[in-house]
């Protein structure tokens, strides 16, 4: 089970609510990737155009994990972050303060103010940052209640790049670990499951697929079979060839 | 006039729920700040808003 505060998930799979071309979309593909959290972001409202809310394709009964996106520093974070828990959804909050317009790395420094404050405030914090294990060390210290690394960046699809960092934050930080954003393909999320990862966040890989609801399936199945293989426990690897058929009993011997 | 999520707008002396009646707006699905100051739902009939009050009223959309 993934644990996350309070909460305990079957699903290791948390899917982004970005990016789809149609909403109504996205209940099916929710449904095929089997997770349980769906993320979300806190925009002004539209004076002119308000009548489609995204709540309206999220099934009943998903745990929404709201992110901070769009804020550039802690004290903007903290902002949203409250803003997003009057919303009325609990108390998760994923952190992302980003102030660096091409790659949207995260600024890991004013994470870890934000999360200080909010975990003190009562939220059950996510912060997503640029893989570090000292800083994830620090947000563990200040309460917070998971790390979410980044692969690559944002919506590059361009995979788990940041492996040799994760690993080490997963071997040394008892927190679950979320490898969030830059995930491309089914492959990479089981890959980082079979390294031992507690969960992997993907939007955009599904929902710019041309077939969402089947990328969302594939995920699901990617996620399912790393997580088996990394409980199971993988062979040791060799440098040289060990024979998997007998050695004896050839015919003609 | 005050200003709603960045526009001006003619409210004065109206209550956050008539403002947002009057947008159309659920009042479940939002959150209103007054001048960075987050008011609850359970206030909105009784908040009455005053000359130069700077209104954000936010809602979730699509995020990863």
């Amino acid at each position: 089970m993934l644990k996350l505060g309070e909460h305990e998930f079957e699903s290791r799979l948390i899917i982004g609510s970005g990016k789809f071309s149609n909403n109504a979309l996205m209940p099916e593909v929710i449904r095929a990737s089997g997770a349980e959290i769906v993320t979300l972001a806190l925009r002004r409202v539209n004076l002119k155009d308000n009548k489609e809310n995204v709540l309206n394709f999220i099934p009943v009964g998903l745990l929404l994990l709201p992110n901070t996106s769009g804020a550039r520093n802690a004290e903007e974070a903290i902002r949203i972050a409250r803003l997003s828990k009057e919303m009325g959804c609990g108390s998760l909050i994923k952190i992302e303060v980003i102030n660096d317009s091409k790659y949207l790395m995260p600024d890991n420094e004013e994470t870890i103010k934000a999360t200080e404050i909010l975990v003190k405030e009562g939220f059950i914090v996510l912060p997503y940052i640029t893989p570090d294990l000292i800083v994830s060390r620090k947000l563990r210290d200040v309460g917070a209640s998971a790390i979410m690394p980044l692969g690559s960046p944002i919506g590059s699809n361009r995979g788990f790049q940041t492996k040799e960092i994760v690993r080490l934050i997963v071997e040394e930080i008892n927190l679950p670990v979320i490898l969030d954003a830059g995930i491309g393909k089914p492959s990479q999320a089981c890959d980082a499951m079979e390294m031992g990862v507690d969960a992997v966040m993907v939007n955009t890989a599904i929902a710019t697929s041309d077939n969402p609801v089947e990328m969302a399936r594939a995920f699901k199945l990617a996620v399912e079979a790393g997580r088996i293989a990394f409980e199971a426990k993988l062979g040791l690897t060799r440098e040289s060839a060990v024979a998997s058929s007998p050695l004896t009993g050839f015919l003609d011997e | 006039m005050i200003k709603v999520n960045g526009e001006e707008k003619n409210y004065v002396n109206c209550n956050i729920l008539e403002l947002i009646d009057n947008i159309e707006l659920d009042k479940n699905r939002i959150v209103v700040e007054v001048n960075k100051v987050i008011i609850p739902r359970t206030q909105f009939d009784n908040y009455t808003l005053q000359d130069k009050d700077v209104v954000e009223i936010v809602h979730f959309v699509g995020g990863g």
